[in-house]
């Protein structure tokens, strides 16, 4: 193990150690601890100027209740769910069945193909935005979540495809073989023997895409506008207008914005950091 | 025994529909179908159809008026397009900074200690939090009157200084932001990547007598080759990204200075300063070969790596 493990190391450095992560922990989140303490401190402090003092009352109830029941915030929870969902079903399928395809076969444009989807996945946005905006315009879908989640499953499919297929790849093709000798048709082989063996791969990518297109704000502004189909990225500026220099709202707003995929990364850091990661050893 | 089988398959391939005779070559292209049939209509024709708009003055509503090479000639002569290609640069090479970052926090936090898994999670949330919270919350940590910053440097006796609202220091300062999550994405790569350092070479290492930095240079760090690889990988497309950030903290400002390409061709094709899509194309199009560079080099060593094995 590299560096070598603390337990060998002398006494006094392993207390050092010991009490340098807290201290590096907090400096390292700083900026939302801050955050987190303006979300709690009660209106009154920061127009009396108070800003770094401890809050002098616990305000947390009352801003997250206004965030909840006096703003738009609902909404774009809501409408970032609506988006985020049908995103994560829809690329994770067609992902599974492109990745199936270019991970099991040989044939002569398997590389090729495969190429196209990991080259299109690095692109910047903005050569696809005036066609893309364009296109969804054209279909009668600009400033709807069908619009922004058609966009999103098309363009994630590139990342998706890349993993599934190295995923499909890192299977013993022993077993489709012995379907194979079998008889069992191709796309039987495809449910009933791949498709199981993908779960780990599936779970990872779910909620990699989920925390993605949660977090997407680019293509949230140029497809959507207003409360009825915005998600909360793009919402929490107008959030922020509504509040402008309230900063115990927009920080408890900021907040209330940032934790579903806060709360999808603990409750399935395994796959997520997997996920991440892949890739990152041979 | 096998005869029969022998003889059964020949039985049935003459009878065998079409489809079944063709099963293998055919099924994949079956499961490709929707994906490809997505990325075309959604990724790889827009591409094109961005080179063929850049070529057009066009307002995104009304007729397009073919202008040839117009929109680049203009592009040549903007010192916005300038300003933005230079801020460009700068977040290349300053974000590329998220890999060493990454790899030391990763080393400091490699050990077996109570909670050192919690510690690590912590480590990686900024990467989970949207760029636009980020991009509020270092907004906060900046502001001149009575964010964080200013406010620990006045115990020193220094400032204020206003980061976002000046010049010479914007793009700094939202680099600085987005170095946040990104170097928390390389910690988690290089940690994954110790954990599969082969232990048997460190201890030769060591029994060769190499410690410290040479130990971390010369056995660790050619072993962590795929995370670096990675690393690379999404900071250059994250660089070349950034966008969210911008509009958040500065929106481009003050005078333009903090501006991007990516930034710069959003603000030209569909902000209030008009809708202008051919010459935002043009924009997009020189982003977009600045990325193929990059492309064409991951996409060569994916393919050695594809032939490698």
């Amino acid at each position: 193990m590299f560096p070598t493990p603390i337990q060998k190391s002398p006494r006094s450095w392993q207390l050092t150690y010991q009490s340098l992560l807290p201290v590096a922990l907090i400096f390292w989140l700083l900026p939302l601890i801050a955050v987190a303490l303006f979300s709690v401190k009660p209106e009154g402090d920061f127009s009396g100027g108070n800003y770094w003092s401890l809050p002098s009352s616990f305000g947390g109830w009352d801003n997250y209740g206004k965030v909840f029941f006096q703003s738009d915030m609902p909404r774009y929870l809501m409408n970032s769910l609506l988006i985020t969902i049908p995103t994560a079903i829809g690329a994770v399928a067609l992902s599974c069945m492109a990745g199936f395809a270019l991970g099991i076969y040989k044939f002569k444009l398997n590389l090729w193909v495969f190429f196209i989807f990991v080259a299109g996945n690095f692109v910047p946005f903005q050569i696809l935005m005036v066609p893309v905006r364009d296109l969804t315009l054209d279909m009668g879908l600009y400033n709807t979540k069908t619009g922004l989640v058609l966009f999103h499953i098309a363009f994630q499919t590139g990342f998706c495809t890349l993993f599934m297929r190295n995923f499909i790849k890192g299977l013993p093709f022993a077993l489709i073989e012995a379907a194979r000798v079998e008889g069992i048709a191709e796309w039987k082989i495809f449910v009933y023997i791949v498709l199981p063996l993908m779960k780990p791969a599936i779970a990872a990518l779910s909620v990699l895409i989920f925390t993605f297109i949660w977090n997407d704000y680019f293509w949230a502004i140029v497809l959507t506008q207003g409360v009825d189909s915005q998600p909360v990225t793009a919402g929490i500026t107008s959030f922020n207008a509504q509040f402008r220099a309230a900063y115990h709202l927009m920080s408890a707003g900021a907040i209330v914005a940032a934790l579903p995929p806060v709360a999808m990364f603990f409750l399935m850091q395994k796959h997520f950091i997997a996920g991440l990661t892949l890739g990152a050893v041979k | 025994m096998s005869t029969a089988t022998v003889a059964k398959s020949e039985y049935e391939s003459a009878n065998r529909s079409w489809y079944k005779r063709n099963e293998i070559s055919i099924t994949p292209w079956l499961f490709l179908a929707p994906a490809i049939l997505f990325f075309m209509v959604y990724v790889i024709f827009p591409i094109f159809q961005s080179f063929d708009v850049s070529l057009y003055q066009w307002d995104g509503l009304g007729a397009r008026e073919y202008i040839g090479t117009s929109n680049y000639v203009e592009l040549w002569d903007d010192p916005a397009f300038y300003t933005s290609l230079k801020n460009n640069i700068i977040w290349l090479i300053l974000y590329l900074l998220a890999i060493p970052a990454g790899l030391f926090i990763a080393l400091f936090l490699n050990q077996t200690v109570t909670g050192i898994r919690l510690y690590k999670s912590l480590f990686f949330f900024p990467f989970v939090i949207s760029q636009v919270v980020v991009g509020l919350v270092f907004t906060w940590f900046y502001d001149p009157t009575f964010g964080l910053l200013n406010t620990v440097i006045g115990w020193v006796g220094l400032g204020p200084i206003n980061v976002l609202g000046d010049p010479t220091y914007v793009t700094y300062g939202i680099i600085a932001a987005g170095l946040w999550p990104q170097t928390a994405y390389c910690m988690i790569l290089y940690l994954t990547g110790l954990n599969a350092v082969d232990p048997e070479q460190i201890e030769a290492a060591r029994l060769d007598g190499a410690k410290g930095w040479k130990m971390l240079w010369y056995v660790i760090v050619p072993q962590l080759k795929p995370a670096t690889f990675i690393a690379f990988v999404v900071t250059i497309v994250g660089a070349l990204r950034s966008f969210d950030l911008i509009s958040i903290m500065t929106n481009g400002g003050p005078f333009g200075e903090s501006r991007v390409l990516s930034f710069y061709m959003f603000e030209v094709a569909l902000s209030e300063y008009g809708f202008r899509m051919g010459y935002g194309a043009a924009i997009a199009v020189v982003l977009f070969f600045i990325m193929l560079f990059f492309i064409a080099y991951f996409l060569y060593s994916m393919y050695k790596d594809e032939k490698g094995h």
